[in-house]
């Protein structure tokens, strides 16, 4: 194995964590590798180096300094917590602005009486009076006033159709 | 019978703030002396220690024992030690930007690659100061690689983890560490430590 193929494995062999297969591999490569043996060797002296630097002890103070930013931590979300955030207060925004649009077109969109059926129109006048009697398109006063007349005119048709027919022989004539 | 770690956090989460000292007691040490060699400074480490111990405590709620806990312990520890590093080397650059080019009192910047090599930096400074200024001179991510291993004796499993990267990437890292420090340490190498006591002043 060429030393680029083993220096993966030249630290864990140096601190005895390497696997037996990399221990193997490591070892074959130094024994013909003398570049290698004295790098491992001086990495040996590295680690020893890096042990003479003595650990620190935490500052007298700590763990009261350490409580002190743990009690000032909040316990327990509130209620007005849920607020705080920007997204949910405009997301609570918009839905309150588009439910009172909808609330204010509601009434112009629902249909204040069914639409009468032809069965309707074949009921009694009076009957046929309340139930077109607050359409919107019957909001007009001629109409209204006239509707007796219309209804009349609608029965009078037949018969006037009779009567123009029972007329033709006479203008034939 | 000795409480694991992942049972103690659980206890923390049920709102036991006992098990949340014990956890402190446990790992403040190790915690502030990894902040302190990825940061150099003592003050800013326990003030990064305390804010990872913060960070578990407000994850207390959400806690699930998906991975061990010193990898997330160490984890949070990296990335606060990585961006305060970061942003400490911003402001020296910035500083250094702004300061007058002659002025009396500047100080020179402690880039690593201006420093003067170790065999000429012998004569005036410790040799521990020596060691731990060749770690700091480390990129950031090979110094926490470093440290871990060395310090913390953690498997190589556990700080791939915590680095978040591969096995074998975290070896090449640390060879790549070792072959700078073999460089920079190469006139302490053949120097035996004086006795401790002398708290290792070159003779």
């Amino acid at each position: 194995m060429k030393c680029g193929e083993v220096e993966k494995g030249l630290i864990a062999f140096v601190d005895e964590r390497a696997s037996a297969t990399e221990r193997r591999d490591v070892e074959a490569h130094l024994a013909g590798c003398p570049a290698c043996r004295t790098r491992v060797d001086q990495f040996r002296g590295i680690a020893n180096l890096l042990g003479e630097v003595p650990a620190i002890e935490p500052s007298f103070g700590f763990d009261a300094r350490m409580w002190q930013r743990v009690a000032a931590e909040p316990q327990r979300a509130s209620w007005f917590a849920w607020l705080v955030p920007q997204a949910r207060l405009a997301l609570s925004a918009a839905m309150l602005v588009a439910l009172t649009v909808w609330m204010v077109k509601l009434p112009a969109n629902r249909p204040q009486v069914p639409v009468p059926t032809p069965a309707a129109v074949t009921a009694s006048s009076d009957q046929d009076f309340d139930a077109i009697k607050d359409l919107g398109v019957l909001e007009n006063y001629d109409v209204l006033t006239k509707f007796d007349a219309l209804s009349e005119s609608a029965t009078a048709e037949p018969q006037l159709h009779d009567k123009a027919q029972s007329d033709e022989p006479s203008s034939n004539d | 019978m000795a409480r694991s770690d992942v049972q103690l956090m659980l206890d923390v989460k049920a709102g036991d703030e006992a098990s949340f000292d014990f956890l402190l007691q446990k790992y403040r040490s190790p915690l502030v002396n990894f902040l302190n060699r990825m940061v150099r400074d003592q003050a800013t480490a326990e003030d990064l220690a305390q804010e990872v111990f913060l960070r578990v405590y407000r994850a207390r709620k959400q806690y699930t024992p998906s991975a061990k806990f010193t990898t997330w312990l160490f984890r949070i520890a990296t990335n606060l030690a990585l961006n305060s590093v970061r942003d400490n080397r911003h402001q020296r650059m910035g500083i250094s930007l702004d300061a007058p080019a002659d002025g009396e009192d500047s100080a020179p910047m402690e880039l690593p690659a201006r420093e003067p090599r170790v065999d000429q930096r012998m004569v005036e400074r410790d040799r521990v100061e020596i060691i731990r200024r060749a770690i700091w001179s480390l990129p950031e991510k090979q110094r926490a690689a470093v440290v871990l291993h060395k310090y913390e004796e953690m498997d190589y499993v556990e700080i791939a983890g915590i680095l978040e990267c591969s096995e074998g990437a975290l070896k090449s890292m640390l060879f790549r560490a070792y072959e700078t420090l073999r460089v920079e340490l190469a006139p302490l190498l053949n120097q035996p430590a004086a006795p401790r006591g002398g708290e290792g002043r070159p003779s």
